[in-house]
């Protein structure tokens, strides 16, 4: 993890192709991200990802913006801006892939996940922002778990 | 586990970061007060034991009236199990990636074998 955002990373024994057609093409990615993919990989793009959690009704839908697409090397877009908004840096979460040829058709593929700290809200806009758009809930989620709560392991 | 399965409850509770600094010193005090915890904190009273209700109410802390006070601690089962979940959630990028490298590596494999 790095200080200002999330960076995982990992090695993939297969040629960077492969690995960009598996976080690129729509019906690779409802096998690993959501459950549904209506995405264009074109810089400025607006597509949308559907997820069907168990404990609700109705898919919630996120729109994601693509933001950069240097095939096979880099692949980025912004999501969790309010509906009807324009993605910009200081409204959303930018995802950006990173894919690294190595020898022997290996691959390193890398996640940095940013722009959750600059949204820098007061706790009734994050409150009402949380209540009222179910998409959101997973992505400060993550910056919750990372943030605070470092106790967490005495009681687990 | 996803997040989207935490309920909105329990979510709007762990989202405020006083709540959770709340959290924090109930946990390393095992109980206390409205008006101790209050003199840890930059948050007027009154701020505190709204908090401190709504903790109570999505069940990640009990109250017990001891005369004028209540005396607050964290319910661990509830606590443990909403710090699993937001556990999972943080762990979600690495799950993904996993699975990333075995779709790759299956594609490849695929690919080789025709």
């Amino acid at each position: 993890m790095s200080a200002n955002g999330i960076e995982h990373e990992i090695q993939i024994d297969a040629p960077i192709d492969v690995v960009w057609r598996t976080i690129t093409e729509p019906k690779l990615i409802e096998r690993w991200f959501s459950d549904g993919v209506d995405l264009e990989v074109r810089a400025g793009a607006v597509g949308t990802l559907r997820f069907c959690p168990d404990s609700v009704e109705e898919p919630v839908l996120a729109e994601v913006t693509v933001v950069d697409v240097d095939r096979p090397h880099l692949f980025s877009y912004r999501w969790d801006y309010p509906t009807g908004e324009r993605a910009a840096p200081a409204n959303s979460i930018l995802v950006t892939f990173t894919l690294t040829r190595l020898e022997d058709a290996k691959t390193l593929f890398r996640v940095t996940e940013t722009g959750l700290e600059q949204l820098n809200w007061s706790a009734d806009q994050e409150r009402d922002y949380t209540a009222d758009h179910l998409k959101g809930w997973r992505l400060h989620a993550e910056r919750l778990a990372q943030l605070d709560f470092t106790h967490v392991e005495s009681f687990t | 586990v996803s997040v989207l399965d935490l309920d909105d409850a329990l979510w709007e509770a762990m989202a405020d970061p006083t709540r959770r600094n709340l959290l924090d010193l109930l946990v390393s005090h095992g109980q206390s007060t409205a008006t101790s915890l209050t003199e840890e904190m930059p948050v007027s009273r009154q701020a505190i034991s709204k908090h401190l209700v709504l903790l109570e109410r999505v069940g990640l802390i009990e109250g017990r009236r001891h005369g004028r006070e209540v005396h607050y601690n964290v319910r661990e089962q509830r606590f443990a199990q909403a710090t699993n979940e937001l556990y999972e959630v943080a762990n979600r990028w690495n799950r993904r990636l996993r699975k990333i490298k075995q779709i790759s590596e299956e594609l490849y494999a695929a690919e080789r074998s025709h």
